[in-house]
């Protein structure tokens, strides 16, 4: 049986992507922002699993306003990193788990979560950043992805609270799963940050780190925060946290099981315009056999 | 009875709904083309005659010939569609993000680096902080990168 068993949440900003392509990382505008993701390396290196499921936002990349899903499931065998208009990230292609992703759509989709299915996917910074923020600069990427995308750009996204109803939905699918793999997964976007407008530049280190604190201990009471407390204290691209919900409900104690170990936690401002977070929660151990 | 729009009371913020997004869809579909390299180098030849096939509105038209983001916005653009503009024009986020402040580059880079915009004052429209209406402008900075 497959099995989930740690979640990882960070900030997807574009220019960490470049920074590391560029080799800009020592640098002390960024320094302070990598060393704070060096345990996480750590740790995914002496934990990797068999495949991550990669929640993320399409940002006008793969989606145009032709057609906007609320949520949207990558079943293909692999995806290309794209041209976001300043040349493709010099990074790996995706591999994808076209299995096991059909299989959590049908089951979510039965759950009656309306996924949209994406065969063909060009991913984007949302993507492949927290992919090179927690494997760093390799060949290929070390698992297969599948990448899940949500609608953040235009409102109403979808609450915080279906995000974590959806957690756990994909976490019965994979716990429905009869092969035996080890699955992260991961919740990207945010943290507080304002991309347009005379508010550009907003950031809220307050209410990020209380929105740390709450996701870590109190999942349930987070999702309930309604969309326009994000947007008005942690700027209007600051509703990209709705989807860290999604990877918190995949954890254990939100189906009445344990409580996730903190891992590892960061904080930092500013990444360009934005303020960055990271977190890893671990499943606890398995009960050893009585 | 009308929808809940409970953000509309936000200080320097156009939240992009589905009202703007239905507004908007010529334009930001203008700016999805430009990640065409052929498209970007047909706008760059003749910007007026290429933005002349697009059915939008003059006033959309007017705010891209200017490079003016808030007006662009405010006809119903979105931000990360409206950033292909500037990727056409070698533009960072950051030089984006600042051109709508009224800060010069190295004005808003500043902020950020010493942690940004203060939320304080700037939740709610008639308080008191940087992103107010009557605190416009905010710096020495051009509100457009383009004459």
């Amino acid at each position: 049986m497959a099995r989930i068993t740690a979640s990882v949440y960070t900030s997807h900003v574009p220019l960490i992507g470049v920074a590391m392509d560029l080799g800009k990382t020592e640098e002390p505008y960024w320094k302070p922002l990598f060393a704070g993701y060096e345990p996480s390396r750590r740790w995914f290196a002496a934990h990797a699993p068999d495949v991550i499921f990669l929640v993320y936002n399409d940002h006008a990349t793969a989606f145009s306003m032709d057609m906007i899903p609320t949520f949207a499931i990558g079943t293909g065998a692999e995806f290309q990193p794209a041209d976001e208009g300043w040349g493709p990230r010099p990074v790996p292609r995706v591999v994808g788990h076209p299995e096991l992703a059909s299989h959590i759509a049908q089951s979510v989709i039965q759950d009656d979560f309306d996924l949209t299915i994406a065969n063909k996917l060009e991913v984007d910074h949302g993507l492949t950043v927290p992919l090179s923020l927690i494997c760093g600069q390799p060949r290929a990427w070390p698992c297969p992805v599948i990448p899940f995308l949500v609608n953040v750009l235009q409102y109403p996204v979808p609450s915080g609270r279906r995000c974590f109803q959806l957690g756990k939905a994909i976490r019965k699918a994979v716990e429905r799963y009869d092969k035996p793999l080890n699955i992260q997964i991961w919740g990207t976007g945010g943290m507080s940050h304002q991309l347009q407008g005379p508010r550009a530049g907003l950031i809220n280190r307050e209410w990020d780190n209380r929105f740390l604190d709450r996701l870590i201990d109190h999942p349930a009471a987070l999702a309930q925060v309604p969309h326009v407390e994000y947007v008005r204290e942690a700027g209007s691209e600051g509703i990209e946290l709705v989807m860290w919900l999604i990877a918190r409900g995949a954890m254990a104690d939100a189906a009445g099981g344990p409580k996730p170990r903190l891992v590892h936690r960061h904080y930092h401002v500013p990444a360009s315009n934005t303020a960055v977070g990271h977190l890893v929660l671990e499943e606890p151990l398995e009960d050893p056999p009585s | 009875m009308p929808l809940d729009k409970p953000y509309l009371d936000i200080p320097g913020t156009t939240i992009f709904d589905a009202e703007q997004s239905r507004r908007g869809y010529a334009l930001n579909q203008f700016c999805m083309s430009l990640m065409k390299a052929e498209n970007r180098a047909r706008f760059k030849a003749n910007e007026r005659a290429y933005l002349d096939e697009w059915p939008m509105t003059e006033a959309q038209k007017q705010a891209v010939l200017q490079r003016d983001l808030n007006a662009a916005i405010a006809e119903g653009g979105n931000i990360y569609f409206l950033a292909k503009i500037g990727a056409t024009d070698g533009r960072s986020f950051l030089q984006m993000a600042a051109s709508m402040t009224g800060m010069s580059e190295e004005e808003y880079r500043e902020m950020m680096v010493t942690g940004g915009r203060s939320i304080e004052g700037n939740r709610v429209m008639g308080e008191d902080g940087s992103a107010q209406a009557h605190r416009q402008p905010q710096g020495s900075g051009k509100p457009r990168w383009k004459r």
